[in-house]
């Protein structure tokens, strides 16, 4: 810090000759680093609130009445109330969106268990077991993903209409669990490789059985991995609407279906759409910031060799 | 760490359990397969059917025993998924919304029950209903489809505060030329006010809903009574040039984009002394809640050559053949379409709101027409739209704003981007046009 104090004289006191009167080259790169910190912190800043401010937007939207939302140019100093949000809640309409938030939170978290359950003794006879030919298998569960959805969607539609499937809530977790394995494989598999292999020999020295050896090693060096593909699968099934809006429909409608018929040809609609789009936004924000550290562990783990 | 963790794990187990349990409930609590008294209904979000949302359960549900399960989505999406869901007779829904573009062909592919029931029903009275609506719901076998919900024509509507202060007045039947010249003249009367908004956004049913009834009077059509494509024609072209040099000039700022949301939104801020769409908007410019209420004032569509060129729109109600509660179903159509429902409507949210434009007696009501001040000209609109014959020659199919057969909803849309485009200053009409051409001959030959 006190390089940057201009009192010249405490500066002649406080630091050694040499630094007075070494090359003005010298002394400018000492001060450069404080001051590129100063401005790549200030462009963080910047870019963070450009990458913030449609939420930022949309929050402040969903605040508004529909006249104001409506208005071109933007009244950012209009009223706030919370009309939008009543009308969300259903207390105007009488349609309530508990149904379809539960239907979402049903899919998501069963779908990413499942994920889970399926993916990590996969992921560990790929990495620190690995079974023969297992790049071929790596290959082969990334392939999977290499169809486009859409082109999927009226076999599977048929499927579910021959079988019975339709609007129901088991279905949708299968599809989801479907298709969010192959990441969770690769994820996993990314995280299981960082297990070093000594530690892997060691137990087995001491005696440790296979179970011993997953809870007591692996498991602690995988947590943040495991933490990280349970979020990606439990945000990917969140969001998903596809799929949910032609397999569903009364019943196991999801909360991005709901969300979408707030939209209208011939109305005024941005309030209450942003209100909808907040209060659907926050139990996914709410687990990234509760898994923030293990996640950012997690998904540099991988990276970092 | 170890106590947090067993905490985590047992939680998860717990939340897996009441999860279970829940979605248990509601795959078996909600669903009306198995239930005789609820039937599924699929429909467009618009306001005159989030009312009838929020009446429902109070009314018909308390009247009758049976509930209504509603599925609101916006148009682009409901169009697809009835689609999806009729063509495959799913029988997931007993009902749905359906406009008089689709029944026509829906009913001929044996997709809808027909409604007999409902048109005999002497409560309900099938000849109250404006008889232009029951001819274009009802199917090549003669038997009714569809029964309407709520009706639209198109016409012009004005600011009379702004025409009058420039001197100006608006014939009840305007030329498109005098209202090019009146949009000229009132550009700009007030600050930041533009002289007419007109659709400009790609979609059949967005920017070709007014621009083919403009072609229509301009003596154009998409095809000739033998399915020769007629896209390319002088008259058709004369109409685009002329619908695309109006907006560019004297239209709304981002028009390339601005649907009938868009115009509805400038018009009740004040953005633009005129609008030519749907009769169906005036409910919403007349509302209590509304600035512009009491300064409008109301004009039959603009024309050219023709006698007349609004056009003629509804969506209505038609139950899926594959649904096992054609009774239940035959009920709630009878209920939403009613002249009984309308008075709710008026009583609950006043006469404005009332989904109008389908009885004769909505009509002659004096409190409608107290509170609608364009009922007459939305009457006359409707009344003198022909769909069979809407333009200077004859047409092989029905349709006024579109040409109905399945493909229309696909080549509309396909041409109408290279019109937004032009709109947008980017491409020429003519250009946009000759690609269109091609396109609607590919489908007027599967016809021939």
């Amino acid at each position: 810090m006190s390089t940057l104090t201009p009192a010249a004289p405490r500066r002649t006191t406080t630091r050694p000759a040499a630094f007075i009167a070494g090359p003005r080259r010298r002394g400018k790169s000492r001060m450069d680093p404080t001051r590129n910190n100063t401005a790549a912190g200030i462009g963080a800043w910047l870019l963070a609130l450009l990458f913030a401010a449609p939420v930022m937007w949309m929050i402040l939207t969903s605040f508004h009445s529909e006249n104001d939302a409506a208005t071109n140019p933007p009244s950012i100093a209009a009223n706030l109330t919370l009309d939008a949000y009543r009308e969300f809640f259903g207390e105007t309409s009488g349609v309530s969106p508990w149904p379809s938030l539960i239907n979402s939170a049903t899919a998501s978290i069963l779908s990413t268990i499942l994920v889970l359950v399926l993916a990590i003794p996969a992921a560990y006879a790929l990495s620190i077991r690995p079974v023969k030919k297992w790049t071929d298998v790596m290959f082969f569960f990334l392939s999977t993903k290499m169809m486009p959805v859409v082109a999927a969607i009226l076999p599977l539609y048929l499927f579910a209409r021959t079988v019975g499937a339709l609007d129901n809530i088991w279905f949708l977790i299968l599809i989801y669990t479907s298709m969010n394995l192959p990441i969770a494989v690769w994820m996993m598999r990314s995280f299981l490789a960082e297990v070093p292999v000594e530690m892997l020999e060691a137990a087995q020295i001491d005696g440790a059985g296979l179970l011993l050896t997953l809870r007591k090693v692996v498991a602690p060096v995988a947590m943040p991995g495991i933490a990280a593909t349970a979020l990606i699968c439990f945000i990917f099934s969140w969001n998903e609407l596809l799929l949910a809006r032609v397999l569903t429909g009364v019943v196991a409608g999801t909360a991005p279906v709901f969300l979408t018929g707030f939209v209208s040809g011939q109305g005024l609609f941005l309030a209450k759409v942003c209100a909808a789009a907040v209060v659907i936004s926050l139990p996914v924000l709410f687990a990234g910031f509760a898994a923030q550290d293990k996640l950012v562990q997690g998904l540099s783990l991988g990276a970092v060799k | 760490m170890r106590p947090k963790t067993r905490a985590a794990i047992l939680s998860a187990g717990a939340l897996c359990i009441a999860l279970s349990a829940s979605a248990c409930a509601g795959a078996g609590g909600g669903n009306s397969a198995g239930n005789p008294n609820s039937i599924n209904v699929l429909m467009v979000n618009n306001p005159q059917m989030e009312d009838l949302q929020r009446l429902t359960a109070d009314n018909f549900t308390r009247e009758t025993g049976i509930r209504v399960n509603y599925t609101i989505l916006p148009e682009n999406d409901v169009r697809a998924k009835i689609s999806q869901e009729f063509s495959s007779q799913a029988g997931q829904y007993d009902v749905a919304s359906l406009s008089n573009y689709e029944i026509p062909f829906y009913s001929a592919n044996g997709w809808l029950a027909p409604l007999d029931n409902v048109a005999r029903d002497p409560q309900f009275n099938q000849a109250d209903i404006l008889p232009a609506y029951t001819a274009s719901l009802t199917g090549k076998d003669g038997k009714l489809y569809g029964e309407p919900f709520y009706g639209e024509s198109s016409f012009l509507m004005y600011r009379k505060d702004i025409l009058e202060a420039k001197g100006l007045t608006m014939p009840e039947k305007p030329t498109w030329d005098e209202v090019a010249d009146i949009a000229a003249q009132v550009d700009g009367a007030a600050p930041g006010m533009k002289g007419i908004c007109l659709r400009g956004q790609p979609g059949w049913g967005q920017v070709f809903a007014p621009l083919t009834t403009v072609v229509n009077t301009f003596g154009g059509t998409w095809f000739d009574k033998d399915w020769n494509a007629q896209v390319d024609s002088p008259e058709f072209t004369a109409a685009v040039e002329f619908y695309t040099k109006l907006v560019r000039e004297h239209g709304e700022a981002g028009a390339a984009q601005a649907g009938f949301t868009e115009c509805l939104n400038n018009m009740t801020q004040g953005k633009t002394a005129m609008w030519y769409d749907a009769t169906s908007a005036a409910g919403a410019l007349e509302a209590d809640s509304s600035p512009v209420k009491g300064k409008i004032g109301y004009a039959q569509a603009p024309v050219k050559d023709t006698r007349s060129s609004g056009w003629l729109w509804t969506w209505s109600w038609a139950a899926q053949a594959a649904s096992k509660k054609q009774d239940a179903a035959g009920k709630f159509i009878a209920w939403a379409s009613s002249s009984d429902y309308e008075e709710l409507v008026a009583s609950k949210l006043g006469w404005a709101k009332v989904p109008s434009g389908k009885r004769i007696s909505t009509y002659e009501n004096a409190e409608f027409q107290k509170a609608a001040p364009f009922f007459e000209a939305e009457r006359f609109a409707i009344e003198n739209a022909d769909p069979k014959n809407p333009g200077a020659q004859e047409r092989p199919a029905v349709g006024i704003q579109f040409v109905g057969i399945p493909e229309f909803a696909a080549l509309g849309t396909n041409v109408s981007q290279g019109v937004s485009s032009a709109i947008a200053g980017q491409g020429s009409v003519a250009d946009a046009l000759a690609k269109g051409q091609q396109a609607a001959q590919k489908v007027g030959n599967k016809y021939k």
